[in-house]
């Protein structure tokens, strides 16, 4: 591993590579290609991002405090040994136990912020609110320079979030809606999984060539003005349309291609199989994938909704990091799993909250594996109760930055933008007021 | 008197050279022109001249009626309204028909929504305004167009009013920013009243502006989300700021700097305020601006025909800010009313002088697919404190928050709402909205569960010519072409196909047509 660490020297060489990025100018605002050269090479080809929108509790999953009692506990009282010395998690997630060697645990994130859509902002984007600019989320970043217009061909589009999409912001920022998610609908739980547009029920593959034709026999206004070029525009997405509705590509979506065992060991869940979704997705090369996983918003009644919530979350999760391991795709795909911020980490146990816990922005726990993040690892510390971060604070802005650094995305390249500003990616100066990016397990 | 003599000379002169240039594409063009030429076709007309281009042929009368709902409510004409707008012999039925349109709903509806996109309606982030003052703003707004409030009457609320955001609701305008240090504040009201980005100002300018917000505060109250817009008492000392002209004003302590800034945005002698709204109306009617952005007045962007630009804004003064006045001046051209079909000569330069094909918006589009479905998007909002209550079947151009969560509007490409920037709303389409409309289940089940089909086939007696006549109606208000049935008798002769497949596939091909998702 020490061999592809990045060294103090690439470091200097990618500052460098900033600079000439600002004399290029304009040239470089527009191409991805130019700006993002020359770098590194990427460690991480994907990332699966586990959106637990809502906000996990830290100390019902990867912070656990036994000791605190159970105004801070409540029932998930107990922690389990994983299969790295040293390291203890919440009982309640025994799968995820076993895979411990994979991933590194932050459990000093922070940023303050205890508003859904402000904070969710905040970790999608590594940038702080109020200045008034909305910037792209990561997956909106990763499609632009890993998407179509850098090489990527595949006829799935570069981000995919299963199944729907998230709404609190606008995730495609001022990139514009060439980088938005495509929002697969559907559910990957059910017999079929209908994808929007790419997988209908019941339309056999003849009479959707039946229909194109009546539908070209019946273009009459595209027949009168074959020059308009806002028509040209619509005729290449339909002949790009068709490639996906009559080609190979949206076998990928066809889970019933997936041993039952399988099928099973990712939990029969709209959130197993979306985790099993996510690894064909990885497979054929898409750069982002997002699984949108709600439910995690429990003011109140809290500790019922992990019953059911957290046997879905460890078995899905789990057996994800295994099944890329064993298919040697853990090297080049990050997972992230985490929402927007954590919950409060003592319990309201008067009506009408009956044990709930609220938002807590100012210190909760991330998951990362994969993709060049060392595995077996914790990184930081809360208190005793989980209310403060005590040690190694980290970032929404160290976060993102760190991950970019893995995919190879040049953190000072120019994003183009609709008011002709000077924006960057994230720049190692935008770091957080702690140390920065995680090179510690880097 | 005399000019306005002179005027109607020249506008005869020019009705009599103005025969059709090329024989009118059947079924979107008209033999001859039954509107006579106005204010605008004169400017226009130079402008076309200067450039050695020539003039489209008027479009049919079946394409104005789709078109001018389309532009003035949102909305598709019913197949009754299309029949009877064919059926009416009167020459002036395209200018009574403007007018009726101004007083619908729908109205009030779609250019509430379009202003919420100016004005950056929406709960969440960056804008951050909260349902309650969403709704109490989205109101407000609603009902200033519905009457037709003077269009500075309305721009002078937003910039000077102080007080709650549930109780006065223009108070939001302060509040939709997502920056709100003066600056931020200048930034917004620039954009939105002057059509300019102070981004390309040169900062001692942008800085001198800001100083007219330097006192707006914000406070919350007990009640959940409430705030108060005031002006921080505690800045007592006079404020020296410098208008965009470069006057400056020394505003003393005790008064509202911003009353200061309105006052002089809103004079008739402004050179942004009136010139900014025109070609807005000229851009959301036609297609184009004459300044093209229509957010990007400055010096460098002139207009391509500052003649007709000068002469809107000159109407629009006169008529003392009645938006309504301009917008009949350009609906009733010859200008508005030309085909939208290209010919092959022509110049980029000329964009704003002919009507401009164009992806219908989010909102409109799903509306009728709803319609042909027989069933309402169903929205909610994912904030929980207070639940947005959204009506079933509630039409998608009257939601107010632009944060509500739907997947099909962030496909098509509804704004953002997060600068009021006017390319924060894209038409343009993409690889997965044409996924979305050839091959989702959505489309399919929209399509075999129609009310409106049941409706045709009942009314058709199991006629295949009049099924194919009313589809046609509804769905593009025009009667199909005799090209068009013997596809359509060709396509039910296939082996195999059944009669039902026959007219779910007819709807389904014209709901994916150019002239079903643009508007032409």
């Amino acid at each position: 591993m020490e061999t592809t660490r990045i060294s103090r020297r690439e470091f200097l060489r990618w500052s460098l590579a900033g600079a000439a990025g600002l004399i290029l100018g304009d040239l470089a605002r527009h191409t991805p290609l130019l700006a993002a050269q020359p770098r590194p090479a990427p460690r991480a080809r994907s990332v699966i991002q586990v959106w637990m929108w809502g906000g996990p509790s830290h100390l019902d999953t990867f912070d656990p405090k036994p000791n605190a009692g159970n105004d801070y506990t409540g029932p998930l009282n107990t922690v389990v040994e994983t299969n790295v010395k040293g390291i203890v998690i919440n009982a309640a997630l025994p799968m995820l136990a076993l895979q411990a060697d994979k991933y590194a645990i932050i459990r000093g994130m922070a940023h303050g912020n205890n508003g859904h859509e402000t904070a969710a902002y905040m970790m999608q984007t590594g940038h702080a609110p109020g200045v008034g600019l909305v910037y792209p989320s990561l997956g909106a970043i990763v499609s632009y320079f890993k998407g179509y217009s850098n090489g990527y061909t595949g006829l799935i589009p570069p981000y995919i979030t299963l199944t729907e999409s998230q709404g609190r912001f606008a995730e495609e920022g001022f990139l514009g809606p060439l980088y938005k998610p495509f929002a697969t609908g559907g559910d990957p739980n059910q017999k079929i999984f209908t994808v929007d547009g790419v997988v209908a029920a019941g339309i056999t593959e003849q009479r959707q060539r039946d229909r194109r034709d009546l539908l070209h026999g019946l273009d009459t206004l595209g027949k009168a003005m074959p020059t308009e070029p806002a028509f040209a525009q619509l005729d290449a997405c339909e002949e790009k349309a068709y490639e996906l509705i009559l080609g190979d590509a949206r076998k990928v979506f066809d889970l019933s291609q997936e041993p039952d065992e399988l099928r099973d060991r990712y939990g029969r869940s709209k959130f197993g199989q979306s985790c099993l979704m996510a690894r064909r997705l990885v497979e054929q090369g898409v750069p982002f994938i997002t699984i949108n996983y709600g439910g995690w918003d429990t003011h109140k009644q809290h500790f019922e909704a992990m019953r059911q919530k957290l046997p879905e979350f460890d078995r899905g999760l789990a057996t994800l990091l295994q099944d890329l391991a064993d298919r040697g795709l853990l090297d080049t795909t990050i997972v992230w799993a985490g929402g927007e911020f954590g919950r409060t980490p003592k319990v309201d146990w008067d009506a009408p909250w009956n044990g709930g816990r609220g938002h807590f922005g100012p210190c909760f726990s991330v998951l990362l594996a994969g993709g060049g993040f060392r595995g077996g690892t914790v990184v930081g510390a809360s208190d005793a109760k989980g209310e403060k971060v005590v040690e190694r604070p980290v970032y929404p802005q160290d976060l993102i930055g760190s991950i970019l650094e893995l995919l190879g995305i040049n953190p000072d390249a120019p994003l183009p933008n609709n008011r002709g500003l000077d924006l960057k990616v994230m720049p190692a100066s935008e770091d957080g007021p702690g140390r920065g990016r995680l090179k510690e397990i880097i | 008197m005399y000019h306005r003599w002179l005027m109607t000379v020249i506008l005869l002169l020019f009705a009599t050279i103005c025969a059709l240039a090329a024989p009118p594409v059947k079924p979107y063009e008209a033999e001859t022109w039954t509107t006579p030429p106005n204010g605008v076709d004169a400017h226009v007309d130079a402008a076309l001249k200067a450039q050695g281009a020539t003039w489209r042929n008027p479009c049919s009368d079946e394409v104005f009626i789709r078109r001018v709902h389309l532009d003035l409510i949102g909305t598709m004409p019913k197949p009754d309204e299309v029949e009877e707008f064919l059926k009416n012999p009167r020459p002036d039925k395209r200018a009574a028909l403007i007018e009726s349109l101004f007083t619908r709903d729908e109205y009030a509806d779609y250019w509430s929504m379009k202003w919420c996109d100016i004005l950056r309606v929406k709960s969440e982030f960056p804008i951050n305004l909260w349902p309650n003052a969403v709704q109490a703003y989205h109101q407000w707004i609603r009902a200033a167009l519905r009457d037709n409030m003077p269009y500075d009457q309305f721009a002078r609320a937003l910039l000077t009013s102080s007080g709650s955001n549930f109780r006065v609701p223009p108070v939001n305008f302060y509040r939709a920013v997502p920056n709100r240090a003066p600056d931020g504040l200048a930034a917004a009201t620039a954009l939105t009243f002057m059509g300019t980005r102070l981004d390309t100002w040169p900062p001692a300018k942008r800085e001198a502006m800001a100083a007219f917000f330097s006192k707006v505060a914000y406070k919350k109250t007990g009640e959940w989300k409430e705030e108060i817009v005031y002006l921080n008492p505690a800045m007592t000392e006079p404020v020296k700021a410098l208008l965009p002209d470069g006057t400056t004003a020394m505003i003393p302590g005790n008064a509202d700097p911003r009353e200061t800034f309105a006052n002089w945005l809103i004079s008739p002698k402004n050179p942004w305020f009136a010139r900014a709204i025109v070609n807005r109306q000229w851009a959301w009617t036609m297609g184009h601006g004459i300044i093209h952005e229509p957010d990007d007045l400055r010096a460098a962007n002139p207009p391509v025909s500052p003649q007709l630009l000068a002469y809107l804004e000159a109407e629009l003064v006169r008529a003392r800010y009645d938006l309504r006045h301009t917008y009949r001046l350009i609906l009733n051209s010859r200008t508005y009313q030309q085909s939208s079909i290209t010919q092959d000569d022509e110049k980029p330069a000329l964009r704003f002088a002919h009507y401009t094909v164009r992806r219908l918006e989010a909102e409109v589009l799903i509306d009728a697919l709803c319609w042909i479905g027989g069933q309402g998007e169903s929205y909610s909002s994912p904030i929980p404190e207070p639940f947005t209550f959204i009506p079933k079947g509630q039409r998608t151009i009257a939601l107010a928050d632009g944060s509500i969560t739907s997947s099909f509007l962030a496909m098509f490409g509804r704004s953002s709402r997060d600068t009021g920037l006017a390319t924060e709303r894209n038409n343009q389409p993409s690889d997965t909205q044409r996924l979305y409309l050839l091959n989702s289940n959505d489309i399919q089940q929209r399509i075999t569960r129609s009310p409106l089909l049941r409706d045709i086939i009942r009314k058709s007696k199991g006629n295949s010519q009049e099924v194919a006549r009313n589809i046609y109606l509804t769905l593009l208000s025009r009667y199909p072409t005799p090209q068009e049935l013997l596809v359509l008798q060709q396509y039910a002769k296939k082996p195999d196909m059944q009669p039902q497949s026959v007219l779910v596939d007819t709807t389904w091909a014209l709901i994916n047509s150019k002239e079903f998702l643009y508007r032409h």
